[in-house]
């Protein structure tokens, strides 16, 4: 119970940190970072399915009740919640016994990077591609994506060593 | 029947994916549509409120500009009051105020941009005006430098406008010095450029040829500033498009003005009388 508060918590500052300063930052114009999936990644596994799938739906929702975008955020976030499992399969080589210990803390970082990039990316490029709404300006989506996740990227690892730091 | 069962429960996680990512569809093409209700908007009360709250801090950081664009706007309007009372200045001085004589046509409400962005392809600006206030949906959105956008959605206290750089968004324009009229969209490319479509090859452009609203539509009043030419394109393309650059810089905007127009619906009513 005490846990769910916790999470709960988090989701709600990491979207108010997104709305209000995080979406106001635009970089050269047009680059923002997206840090609110960091709850994507840290989400433990142990945990109910069901309720995380809705958790980051819910937290997609509320970003896009922000930014007047419809349902992107909601989509883009949904999926790579879902894709997650398959990620984590694949790059940490888990399979479903090895769920309930799994911590990402204590897996090596060169498999953490590949984790986080992938996911970033694939949510940075469906989130421009709903965006745009359509296949004009598509050389500018990719810069977009690429520029935006480069953002995004180093903004978590820096925030992901501080904390960690201070925790110890 | 057994078999659909293990299929649910075999799925079942894909299935309330599949769900979930419906919905967000639905909300997104909902989100493209101009004439449908909105579900998901930053004009609600909750996130009004706390766009009204944060814009309270930032404004202190834009006071200077704000002052300075009153300022001109002040002049602005003390030279054409000027120039009217020394038209006024005749022996005729007779005030009449005949309601039947004197029309009104639109009423101005003034409002501040709460919520601003220009980065995407399809914008939405939240201001403080609602129902309450009078704001409705299709109301034109105005500063003193030019225009704005479209109210969109509109609740109690919050309304969200649809700003010109929206790749959905439509204006009728004109240039200044001749009549003839164009449509006005967005590429969603630069913020400081819009695209004026659909203009008569016989329209004599030059660069630097400033354009206007051409008032042939419900929402925006003739002659409202839209910006300068600045590119022309090649006249052989089919729709004959040109850069226009906006007076406006649409990254800082602060108080607007919500024009609405008193005669929308006997206006819209000889419309629908002409399909009949």
């Amino acid at each position: 119970m005490n846990k769910r508060f916790y999470y709960i918590i988090t989701g709600i500052i990491l979207v108010l940190l997104q709305v209000f300063i995080l979406n106001n930052i635009l970089l050269f114009g047009y680059v923002n970072p997206y840090i609110y999936i960091a709850f994507i990644f840290f989400f433990p596994l142990k945990r109910d399915r069901f309720l995380f799938l809705f958790f980051s739906f819910l937290m997609g929702l509320f970003v896009d009740f922000f930014s007047d975008s419809g349902g992107i955020h909601a989509f883009a976030t949904l999926f790579i919640a879902f894709t997650r499992l398959f990620f984590i399969k694949t790059i940490f080589k888990k399979s479903d016994g090895d769920f309930p210990f799994f911590n990402l803390k204590e897996e090596p970082f060169g498999k953490f990077f590949n984790y986080v990039v992938i996911l970033t990316i694939t949510h940075h490029f469906i989130l421009f591609l709903l965006e745009n709404f359509s296949f004009q300006n598509f050389s500018n989506l990719l810069l977009n994506t690429l520029y935006s996740s480069v953002f995004t990227l180093l903004l978590f690892f820096a925030g992901n060593h501080i904390f960690s730091k201070n925790l110890s | 029947m057994q078999q659909i069962f293990f299929f649910v429960q075999k799925y079942k996680y894909f299935l309330f994916f599949l769900l979930l990512e419906f919905f967000a569809i639905f909300l997104i093409i909902n989100n493209h549509s101009f004439h449908k209700s909105k579900f998901i908007s930053s004009a609600n009360g909750i996130t009004g409120k706390l766009y009204q709250k944060s814009s309270q801090f930032s404004d202190y950081f834009h006071l200077k500009d704000q002052n300075k664009e009153l300022n001109d706007e002040n002049i602005k309007l003390k030279n054409q009051l000027e120039l009217l009372m020394s038209k006024n200045d005749t022996v005729f001085n007779q005030t009449i105020i005949d309601t039947l004589q004197f029309h009104q046509k639109y009423t101005y409400i003034n409002a501040k941009i709460i919520k601003n962005e220009y980065h995407k392809s399809f914008n939405f600006l939240t201001v403080n005006r609602g129902k309450k206030q009078g704001v409705l949906k299709e109301m034109a959105v105005v500063n003193s430098k030019g225009i704005i956008g479209i109210t969109d959605v509109s609740n109690k206290d919050y309304s969200r406008v649809q700003s010109i750089l929206n790749k959905n968004s439509k204006i009728n324009a004109r240039l200044k010095n001749s009549f003839h009229f164009g449509t006005l969209i967005w590429n969603g490319k630069d913020y400081n450029t819009v695209q004026l479509i659909d203009i008569p090859k016989e329209a004599n452009i030059t660069q630097g040829d400033t354009i206007i609203t051409g008032g042939k539509s419900t929402i925006f009043p003739e002659g409202v500033l839209i910006g300068t030419v600045i590119k022309q394109s090649n006249k052989s393309t089919f729709n004959n498009s040109i850069d226009i650059k906006l007076f406006n810089d649409m990254s800082n905007i602060g108080y607007v003005y919500v024009i609405k127009n008193l005669d929308k619906i006997e206006i819209k009513s000889l419309d629908d009388s002409n399909n009949e």
